[in-house]
């Protein structure tokens, strides 16, 4: 904001603020997306290695086993290299990367001293925890 | 929007499988495209923080419902969703921007600029109550039927709220990806996410939005949105038959 007189044009100070965190949220969503496609792809092969040869799933709905709904038994399976877990792991942090996007918004808000759009943010990030978690309503 | 109809009518996935997959779809989708739009810096993220309280409510009252209802009727829904995406995919685009301030836009600073040929513009948003119930609205089809709902995200912004395109675009695409994250927890806890259908999907739909975003943007012409709009139209038609014949 400490531009010399005359080089910016007018507005309110947090325009500028605004944009900068956008540039930051832009390489954020980039890198989770980039992860997220590396792990998902990695998994995929080896889940072509283990089931490449099953016929094609999905057809009838039995749902998933429990160790695939948790992200706890997903990371398990994922550090030991189990195919279908690690493309969950990846499918996590795909969902995870625009919840972080959402949470450095929080923090770029609370830096401006925007009361009412962090508590806006807060809220926001509560309701994707809770649905993070499975709570349904 | 056309991952559930492809993957139920093409390749004979059930429908919770195929919800999903296309869940994990329009996450990757957005964050792809969004990673992209990003450095054009037309992205309102006030506006878009505001209304994702809206869409995120929405989408876990979507996807809670969605364990309630039957596949069959969630197949008809879906039907008459992408028959009005179809239509308002047919029709040209209108924007309207307008010049007089509203109140509660102007104390939640939700107004902006944005570049235009003439150098930066400023647009007033309109209707903020409206465009809050429509958003509601979007998460809630967002969380039962997993997808982006981009046409009544658009009906929200472009119509109640009078946001220049630029912007809107931009940012229901931020959205989107928020929207839906908060009901793939919910689909994820319930078993519907199976990692043979959402890996291919997943892959596929973001080497496709990295490339259509580049080369999109600038050559939607009519005749792309005519092809889209049958496309979408025989698949929500196909969607309806399916649904009423109880065939999900």
């Amino acid at each position: 904001m400490a531009s010399p007189a005359g080089s910016s044009p007018p507005g309110p100070p947090h325009v500028w603020a605004d944009e900068a965190i956008e540039a930051v949220l832009g390489h954020l969503l980039r890198a989770g997306v980039i992860l997220a496609a590396i792990v998902v792809a990695a998994g995929g092969a080896r889940y072509l290695m283990e089931h490449g040869s099953a016929p094609p799933p999905g057809r009838l709905f039995t749902g998933e086993p429990v160790n695939l709904r948790q992200v706890g038994g997903i990371v398990d399976g994922a550090v030991h290299f189990r195919g279908r877990a690690m493309i969950m792991a990846g499918l996590l942090v795909l969902i995870a990367t625009p919840v972080a996007r959402v949470g450095a918004s929080l923090i770029a808000f609370l830096e401006q001293r925007d009361r009412t759009y962090a508590a806006l943010t807060a809220f926001v990030l509560a309701v994707l925890a809770a649905g993070l978690m499975g709570w349904a309503m | 929007m056309v991952i559930v109809p492809m993957l139920t009518l093409l390749f004979g996935v059930d429908f919770r499988y195929a919800v999903g997959a296309s869940l994990v779809s329009v996450i990757a989708t957005s964050s792809g495209a969004a990673a992209a739009y990003v450095r054009q810096g037309f992205t309102n993220i006030r506006v878009g923080m505001f209304l994702e309280v809206a869409t995120t409510v929405g989408a876990v009252v979507g996807a809670s419902l969605a364990g309630l209802i039957s596949t069959s009727l969630l197949g008809v829904v879906l039907g008459l969703v992408l028959l009005y995406s179809a239509f308002v995919a047919s029709r040209p685009r209108q924007e309207h921007i307008v010049g007089t301030r509203d109140p509660l836009a102007v104390r939640l600073r939700l107004d902006g600029t944005y570049p235009s040929l003439d150098g930066e513009r400023e647009y007033h948003v309109q209707r903020v109550p409206l465009g809050f119930g429509l958003m509601f609205g979007a998460g809630a089809l967002s969380g039962l039927l997993g997808i982006g709902s981009g046409a009544l995200k658009v009906l929200a912004m472009d119509q109640a709220m009078c946001l220049p395109f630029k912007v809107s675009t931009t940012t229901s695409n931020f959205m989107i990806g928020v929207t839906a994250a908060a009901s793939a927890g919910i689909y994820l806890a319930r078993g519907y996410i199976d990692p043979g259908i959402a890996m291919p999907v997943m892959l596929g739909v973001l080497s496709g939005s990295m490339v259509g975003a580049r080369v999109l943007t600038r050559t939607r012409s009519a005749a792309l949105r005519a092809v889209f709009a049958l496309v979408i139209g025989v698949l929500a038609i196909q969607m309806i038959v399916h649904g009423v014949a109880g065939r999900f």
